[in-house]
């Protein structure tokens, strides 16, 4: 059934000044990463003197040879040095200073050509999902070599090769950098980039909050590393208080980057929740919107709600390491308890953060590669927002042994239980789609398939871990290692291996090749279960975490672990050369839609044109109507003219035809 | 846009033989996971950790074969599921068509929230029952613990006559100490227990946060500064373990281990009367603070603020917080 | 971008991340790994460790942090290093330099000698001109808070050692503590000279020891800057075959 077109191009007409696009000048006379990099360090040396001109002569400060204010106030002169050279608050102060806002030049179908503009504050929110797909690629990476580390010394209980101190640092290092830098894994690279284009608008509501989110997350990196040259932070990615009072300079790294990272998850959240509710196209009901989209959505709730906790609490922690307040100090009136609360309220919702849009991108494609309707798709949303609500209460089952009021305990048992139930409902939903389905292989459905596998072993064994005299023995153990693994790597990182073997041509016009794809594939499948599987059985035989000895019976089996870890980070390995080697020289182009898949951003051309499309589309059916006779198409991309009214938030403040 | 899907012949095949298939399935499921659950329950139960040295040791062995006979159906009948489907809708090469358009099933989907929510309200139930039985289940129950031993609360402790005994957990940076306020507050660094009868343990920190956790008798405690946390168990067995520190404390978390023994009551009260004597001997006894459910290591009654004042003593006092704030020693 | 554009700035790339990560490793790698081992070696089925404990150092980037030195057997040079290696099943003779003043324990426990040969220490008074002060005393206990008399503790708890290390007395060490590190006998400042002896265990295998006195000034509770740095307040014994 053919829609009867009219193909008229949207002429800007009667717009304000003609936008120069700045295409003249040169990169380097154009505002940058080179210029934010100058910023920064320009902003580290001012903030430093300054610290020590205010905090240099504190009697602690002599006596620790140490000035954490000086090392605060750098990290945060550089921050905004780096910001300013970016060119963040050009716009700012040109609005101060009364000069109007440029129109913005890719929504008058002017495009930005060249790389250099995923080095720029670039408000095109494909240009962000780019940059934050290399950006998460790298913190991974590093996040993994720290790793690598970790299982080296693990090799022997008895013979160290590396300090303990340093062993610590690398395991804060490590958790920190996953834990915190990788909360925007999916929602960044696809979040931003597809958020749009699945929802049928031209834009997001705030471009320069959400391309701001993603320039904090460099900084927040490099501030991170910048703890090992200060000999680390010995907390692990937790900071318990007080030990983050009274642990050395890196600490202040741990808590301000984590303060940035939040800033940048709060601006991301607010972002799509604001974009999502006002910029579907016509026709983009509720009962319409892409699963992925609906799990960004409900993440960002997530984040909005309960990242101000988090940085509320590195607030504090750096105040109670700078100006001596003493909000954790139990001798002084304080609660180190309060921290773990704090943090807690928080940390239980970034793991349904770094879970939920794993749940998002693997309902796309199942849906896609079964060539089937998602099963239940009132299900798979109640579950996704089931679980992000009962995110909230759940939190004080890290704290079961903690010395917390014992009739909590019951309580939050149950909460934690009863978050399995929503949880549960993605395995229906998958199992529903599978059912009479017409299955392809793909690699990004064998890694969705690895998905489900791996998350089904983490879900249970966080029941073992709700269980609160269970959990006597599990706390703090491999067990818990053993579980967020299986959870969060086995769950996100295969999501997102999957959304990048899936999306990946819709973005640069270049597929993965397939047999270094599928290599990379069964290498990490096997190679994580066979690292992470014998974990369970370490925490349940008395190994707690973060220790660099442990009991000599256990060598055998930490040795396995191990080898599985080294042969893991090779599969990785496999997967960078392939991502490395296909985007810059074997370039295998695969435009068009590849997969033949229904949802809105496969319709478009490879990449997408930069104002997204040509003309508001119409949605008229969901993406998942595989199998249907007579099947609309997803939408109208080419809706005659006077159908669209007034009913969506136009661009530039001007209604378009 | 899509054009009509067609239906592959063997669709209406595959729809005959589904019926057979699925109770086929149903059958292996329930064959499968009634051999789990058996070698579960008779093999692999009595060797599950953390032991059975102790009444929570043996109730948490008792909880995790529960949970794992619990789980083992679920994860049994989700791999037979999706195995089965992987093969049985496998698109054959070539075939471009659609699957069915099946948008859900409220019998399927209510089934299954049902059944899982009936498996999640048992768990829970079972699992109050079993922090309320044993004690608190050897975790820390905080200050004001609710769920107690029975055992007379006695100012000195006798073998045989069901008297709690009373060990204070002092967790400091980097190693363990134990006082018995039943022995005159002796000071121990070897975590020494008498078995038969019920223990109270007092965990409590000198400094950050540490985690009291003996592994072979089931109990981990957090030991946090100026908060007492109690936990409860009563050893049945004789023989040694290991205390290690379970929450991260620095840069010796790793090898903050001490040592312990569960013996007979009778060489328990031997052994403790012997070091209670030592100590009384060489002063340490009197060196000792008063015994006290939690320190404030900013008092030292004996020093008072002298030290502050003491002039030209340049030892390290930890300034922290000015002068005029209390000192950290 | 041309091909050879793209090879160049990807062996560019590559060339950074990989230099960056080489100095990481390197950098903290090499900081661990400076520190050097003092061998002690068996003389007549005895072995004598010493080690001294100093209110300051010599390095640049802390030079407040108090601080262990370990005496090189060979040329009787004080090294800055909290790593030592003893034969197995030995007798190892202790001394011990205490050149920091005193400052109370958290837990007055560790005042208590535990794990040396009869539970002992022997300590001898010297002023700050290196003559003798006092008899030498050997004691079981020396309680911190009944006198400012502890500076240190010198702890093995894998094998339950556990000696808390006099200060210099306390009248005489007003204004009278070392001031050039490492310390001398004849460099000006009181101190105390204390020994002991202890079996050293059968299992080869590095043990830990820590100080057990919270002595990190400017730290909250006294514990971190030199307590939680490897070299300075806490180190490994390496008991090694004889």
């Amino acid at each position: 059934m053919a829609i009867e077109t009219q193909p008229e191009r949207a002429e800007p007409t009667g717009r304000g000044p003609e936008v120069t696009g700045g295409g003249e000048r040169p990169w380097w006379l154009r505002m940058g990463a080179h210029t934010g990099l100058i910023g920064a360090v320009a902003g580290y040396f001012f903030g430093h003197w300054l610290g020590n001109v205010l905090g240099g002569d504190f009697a602690r400060s002599a006596l620790s040879d140490q000035n954490n204010v000086a090392i605060v106030l750098g990290y945060a002169f550089a921050v905004i040095g780096w910001l300013a050279g970016l060119g963040v608050f050009n716009d700012l102060f040109g609005l101060m200073l009364g000069k109007p806002l440029p129109e913005e030049p890719r929504l008058l179908g002017k495009e930005d050509r060249g790389l250099a503009k995923y080095f720029r504050y670039t408000l095109d929110h494909k240009v962000v999902g780019i940059q934050y797909l290399y950006g998460m690629t790298a913190y991974f990476l590093t996040g993994g070599l720290f790793a690598m580390a970790i299982r080296s010394e693990l090799l022997s209980p008895t013979y160290h090769l590396i300090g303990p101190e340093q062993y610590l640092m690398v395991v804060g290092e490590h958790g920190t950098m996953m834990m915190m830098m990788m909360s925007s894994v999916i929602l960044g690279p696809f979040g931003q980039y597809f958020g749009p284009l699945l929802i049928g608008s031209k834009r997001v509501a705030f471009p320069r909050l959400e391309a701001l989110g993603f320039w904090l997350t460099p900084a927040a990196y490099v501030i991170l590393l910048s703890a090992v040259l200060f000999g680390g932070f010995p907390t692990g990615w937790t900071g318990y208080e007080p030990l983050a009072t009274q642990a050395g300079e890196g600490m202040d790294a741990y808590f301000f980057a984590f303060g940035l990272m939040g800033i940048s998850m709060i601006l991301a959240g607010f972002n799509m929740i604001v974009t999502v509710i006002n910029y579907r196209a016509p026709g983009m009901r509720w009962s319409r919107l892409p699963m992925f989209v609906w799990s960004m959505f409900t993440v960002s709730f997530l984040q909005v709600l309960s990242v101000p906790v988090l940085v509320g609490a590195c607030f504090m922690g750096i105040a109670d390491r700078t100006f001596q307040t003493a909000f954790f100090t139990n001798q002084l009136g304080g609660s180190s308890f309060l921290y773990e609360n704090l943090f807690w309220f928080f940390g239980h919702p970034e793991v349904y953060i770094l879970a939920l849009p794993g749940f998002g991108v693997i309902s796309e494609i199942i849906s896609v590669f079964c060539r089937k309707p998602l099963f239940g798709y009132k299900v798979s949303v109640a579950g996704m927002v089931g679980v992000g609500t009962l995110s909230f209460f759940v939190w004080q089952h890290h704290l079961f042994d903690s010395g917390i009021n014992p009739d909590m305990r019951p309580l939050f048992m149950l909460t934690t239980e009863l978050i399995s139930i929503p949880t549960g409902f993605i395995f229906l939903v998958a199992m529903g789609t599978f059912w009479k389905a017409k299955i392809r292989f793909t690699i990004p459905m064998l890694f969705a398939l690895a998905f489900y596998f791996n998350f089904l072993l983490g879900g249970i064994s966080g029941v073992f871990l709700s269980d609160v005299p269970a959990d006597t023995t599990e706390h703090g153990s491999f067990f818990v290692m053993a579980h967020f693994h299986y959870t969060i790597m086995g769950g996100l990182i295969f999501a997102f291996m999957a959304g990048i073997y899936y999306w990946l041509p819709k973005m640069t016009g270049i597929k993965l090749n397939e047999t270094l794809g599928k290599i990379h594939f069964w290498t990490m499948f096997i190679f994580f279960n066979t690292t992470f599987l014998p974990l369970f059985a370490l925490g349940m035989l008395g190994m707690p975490r973060r220790v660099f000895e442990y009991a000599r019976n256990l060598e055998t089996l930490n040795d396995w672990v191990s080898i599985s870890a080294f042969c893991l980070g090779g599969s990785i390995l496999i997967f960078l050369i392939n991502f490395v080697m296909s985007l810059t020289f074997w370039r295998e182009r695969e435009v068009g839609n590849p997969w033949r898949a229904r949802s809105l951003e496969w319709q478009l051309s490879t990449p997408p044109p930069p104002e997204n499309f040509k003309r508001v589309p119409v949605v008229l059916a969901t993406p998942y109507e595989y199998g249907v006779r007579n099947a609309l198409p997803v939408a109208d991309l080419n809706p005659p003219p006077g159908v669209i009214g007034t009913a969506y938030a136009p661009v530039g403040g001007r209604v378009e035809d | 846009m899509s054009s009509a899907e067609i239906q592959a012949p063997a669709g209406r095949h595959a729809a005959e033989r589904e019926p057979q298939h699925t109770w086929w399935l149903v059958a292996v499921w329930l064959v499968l996971s009634l051999a789990a659950c058996l070698v579960i329950w008779f093999v692999w139960y009595p060797h599950l950790p953390p032991g059975d040295m102790t009444t929570s040791a043996r109730h948490q062995q008792f909880d995790i074969a529960v949970l794992a006979v619990s789980a083992a159906p679920v994860i049994l009948g989700v791999w037979l599921y999706f195995g089965y489907v992987l093969v049985a809708f496998r698109a054959k090469p070539g075939d471009d068509s659609d699957g069915a358009p099946i948008f859900g099933n409220t019998k399927v989907s209510a089934t299954w929230i049902i059944g899982t929510s009936v498996i999640v309200l048992w768990l829970f139930v079972f699992g109050t029952i079993e922090l309320i039985g044993p004690a608190g289940a050897g975790a820390g129950e905080g200050a004001s613990p609710i769920w107690k031993l029975s055992g007379n609360q006695t100012a000195a402790w006798t073998p045989g006559a069901n008297d709690m005994l009373q060990v204070q957990v002092i967790g400091q940076q980097w190693t363990w100490s134990y006082r018995y306020p039943q022995f005159g507050g002796m000071e121990s660094t070897v975590l020494d227990l008498p078995v038969n009868t019920p223990i109270t343990f007092h965990v409590t920190s000198l400094d950050v946060i540490h985690s009291f956790w003996p592994y072979l008798l089931g109990v981990k405690a957090d030991a946090n500064p100026l908060v007492d946390n109690v936990a409860y168990t009563t050893a049945r067995q004789t023989g040694s373990f290991i205390v290690r520190c379970n929450e991260l404390c620095g840069i010796w978390h790793g090898a903050m281990t001490s040592n312990g023994n569960v013996m007979s009551q009778t060489a328990f009260k031997v052994w403790a009367t012997a070091v209670q004597l030592r100590e009384r001997a060489n002063g340490t006894l009197a060196a000792l603070p008063p015994y006290s459910l939690t320190y404030d290591p900013t008092v030292i009654p004996q020093l008072g603020k002298d030290l502050v004042k003491v002039v030209g003593v340049t030892g390290a006092p930890g300034y922290y917080y000015g002068p005029g704030n209390p000192v950290t020693p | 971008m041309s091909v050879t554009a793209r090879a160049a700035a990807l062996i560019v790339a590559f060339l950074c991340v990989a230099g960056l990560g080489a100095f990481v490793a390197v950098y903290y790698i090499g900081s661990a790994s400076q520190l050097p081992t003092v061998q002690y070696t068996a003389s007549g089925g005895q072995v004598n460790v010493a080690l001294q404990e100093d209110p300051g150092n010599n390095s640049t980037t802390s030079p407040d942090w108090v601080t262990y030195y370990t005496q090189d057997p060979t040329t009787k040079q004080w090294l800055h290093t909290t790593l030592f290696s003893v034969p197995a099943h030995t007798k190892v003779n202790v001394t011990i330099y205490g050149y920091d003043g005193c400052t109370p324990l958290r837990n007055n426990f560790w005042g208590q000698v535990q794990g040396t040969l009869g539970n002992t220490v022997t300590v001898q008074q010297f002023d700050k001109n290196n003559h003798r002060l006092g008899p030498s005393t050997t004691t079981s206990l020396i309680n911190s808070w009944a006198s400012c008399s502890v500076a240190h503790t010198f702890a093995i708890p894998e094998i339950g050692l556990y000696v808390p290390v006099a200060s210099p007395n306390a009248n005489n060490s007003v204004n009278n503590l070392c001031g050039t590190y490492p310390c001398t006998p004849t460099s000006g400042g009181a101190y105390s000279l204390e020994t002991f002896s202890f079996m050293s265990p059968g299992q080869t295998g590095s043990y830990r020891w820590q100080c057990l006195i919270p002595c990190g000034g400017g730290f909250i509770n006294g514990n971190g800057g030199p307590m939680q740095t490897l070299g300075w307040m806490g180190g490994f014994m390496n008991v090694v075959s004889a």
